[in-house]
């Protein structure tokens, strides 16, 4: 199939719009060609993953765009970067890191984009909403736009995200149009108690089972009778997108496009089916720790970012207690949420206890761990997932309160007892 | 042993050993671009090199950041020569795009069926050339 161009777009790749539109159009096209669309179609948002700093080639892959005066001509959110711009010195991060790092937000933000620095955009003033064609990067919120919203966009990695915004034109295919969005791989919750459902611990680990089993299909979770809070769903669709190649899932009765398991299939037939029970559960729960016991170094919450709800839910388990001494605290989450927390009189309560706040990136993303820290204990899916490889470190995944409890004994707490 | 035809997303030449899993992961949290090693805990190649080989992965899950890894890993020269997939990856043919576009230097990327993919093995020499894998 070969692709046909706008005229439009054959006046950008043609440099009439400019060398920066010139060389992002180029990159478009070869990768709609890539993917076998037809055309290219219009896209009303972006949120730009690219702001990650891995390394020089990223860098200078941002500021060659930044010298070609690169303008976004769609609104384009930004996700984490590799620094906290305003605390990076409270930690041990390498200051050839933080002048790198720093340059290529200095890159981004030439580009006319807005400052969200957040891996949890869909919780800002720029959600989109359902129905919207847009270009996200990072997986969760990929697989949160698409399936908890119902806007459109498909699976962009690192790069394409910016070029899209430049351009503000994506190939037409996958994800964006309908007949690409039915479930495939259907997956049937058999006997999960209703008080598991309800719990927050239950998302990060039924995420990274069904992202296991559907790997690069789109997979339909029937048998919820909880309906998930954002949060719940934010926590899923980070786990999803982690152990999976997922972009889009549904939830029968609990997602826009999944009124009736028969919408969410679109008529047609699973090419699989899986029953998913408590077994299945416990043993997803236990990979997502590579450590059951012993000292605790630190406690890590906020992958994706913290959202303002789930601080204040925190708040109230910290009340008028303190972390251990040698255990850190932190939360990672976006700089308008701490902003958020300052103008709730949050910070203090915080604070009393022992909290440490990042803004902007996450130890994933930025070399800021001390290297006393061997054992981490986290509620959230993504990082109990990634920190092991990333940061060379023990991760024990656990609810919240078990979280809290760990930190306050200084020893891993964990109350087991909905898995039973 | 003969050759496969496959889709070339980003055509090129390269002759190189193996590599092969068929378990995905993302290079992000999976791929040091320092030294080519897999790093994912969870991956069974976990501790082996990719630098300089041919890496046969079904495709990658995960981080949209696997681009940016694998973009590092060009530049810096621990990248395999060549990926072979079993579908299309997108994430890994926009790397290479992009290293083609900054620097003149893509790897191939290319994309077999599944019945083909399953004909490789570790240890293999494959030379890829255009829109075909012959081990």
């Amino acid at each position: 199939m070969s692709l046909r161009l706008s005229y439009r777009d054959e006046q950008m790749l043609q440099g009439a719009h400019g060398p920066a539109p010139q060389m992002a159009m180029r990159i478009v096209v070869r990768m709609a060609e890539v993917y076998g669309a037809p055309e290219l179609m219009d896209i009303e948002a972006a949120h730009i993953d690219s702001t990650i700093y891995i390394g020089e080639a990223g860098l200078e892959f941002a500021e060659r765009l930044a010298s070609l005066g690169a303008k976004v001509s769609v609104p384009s959110t930004l996700n984490v970067s590799g620094l906290d711009e305003e605390h990076w010195m409270d930690w041990p991060v390498p200051e050839g890191w933080a002048e790198k790092a720093h340059r290529q937000m200095v890159a981004y933000r030439s580009m006319g984009t807005v400052q969200t620095w957040t891996c949890a955009p869909y919780q800002t003033e720029h959600r989109p909403k359902f129905g919207q064609q847009i270009a996200w990067g990072e997986s969760n919120a990929i697989s949160f736009a698409n399936s908890v919203i119902g806007a459109r966009t498909e699976r962009y990695p690192d790069m394409l995200d910016i070029c899209c915004a430049i351009t503000g034109r994506v190939p037409k295919q996958g994800l964006h149009l309908e007949e690409n969005r039915g479930g495939e791989v259907l997956v049937r919750l058999d006997r999960v108690p209703l008080a598991l459902q309800e719990s927050d611990e239950f998302y990060p680990v039924l995420g990274y089972l069904v992202g296991d089993l559907a790997r690069d299909r789109i997979p339909v979770v029937i048998g919820l009778q909880h309906t998930p809070s954002e949060d719940q769903f934010k926590a899923f669709s980070a786990a999803v997108s982690t152990s999976g190649m997922v972009a889009m899932f549904h939830v029968v009765g609990h997602t826009p496009e999944a009124p009736t398991l028969e919408a969410a299939l679109r008529g047609r037939e699973p090419v699989e089916s899986h029953e998913v029970g408590m077994e299945d559960l416990r043993a997803a729960r236990r990979q997502l720790s590579t450590d059951e016991g012993g000292a605790v170094d630190m406690v890590l919450l906020g992958s994706p970012h913290f959202s303002l709800a789930e601080f204040e839910a925190l708040v109230p388990l910290l009340k008028g207690r303190k972390k251990a001494d040698d255990v850190r605290f932190l939360v990672t989450t976006s700089r308008f949420v701490r902003m958020a927390l300052e103008h709730k009189g949050l910070l203090d309560e915080l604070e009393r206890f022992g909290t440490q706040l990042t803004v902007d990136t996450c130890p994933l993303a930025t070399p800021m761990l001390p290297p006393d820290v061997r054992t981490l204990m986290t509620n959230s899916g993504k990082y109990a997932y990634y920190s092991p490889s990333l940061l060379g470190v023990r991760t024990v995944f656990g609810s919240t309160r078990d979280c809290v409890e760990s930190a306050v004994s200084g020893r891993v707490t964990r109350d087991g007892s909905l898995w039973e | 042993m003969g050759v496969i035809t496959c889709r070339a997303l980003v055509p090129g030449s390269a002759v190189g050993e193996a590599l092969v899993t068929d378990v995905p992961f993302s290079f992000w949290g999976g791929y040091d671009h320092a030294t080519g090693r897999i790093t994912d805990v969870h991956h069974p190649l976990c501790g082996e090199s990719a630098a300089g080989k041919v890496l046969c992965v079904p495709f990658t899950k995960g981080s949209s950041t696997t681009a940016n890894v694998l973009l590092q890993a060009i530049k810096s020269g621990t990248a395999p020569v060549a990926i072979v997939t079993q579908e299309p990856d997108a994430f890994l043919a926009l790397a290479s795009i992009v290293a083609d576009e900054m620097w003149g230097a893509p790897i191939p990327v290319v994309a077999l069926d599944r019945v083909s993919f399953g004909r490789l093995q570790t240890g293999h020499r494959l030379r890829i050339e255009g829109g075909s894998v012959e081990i």
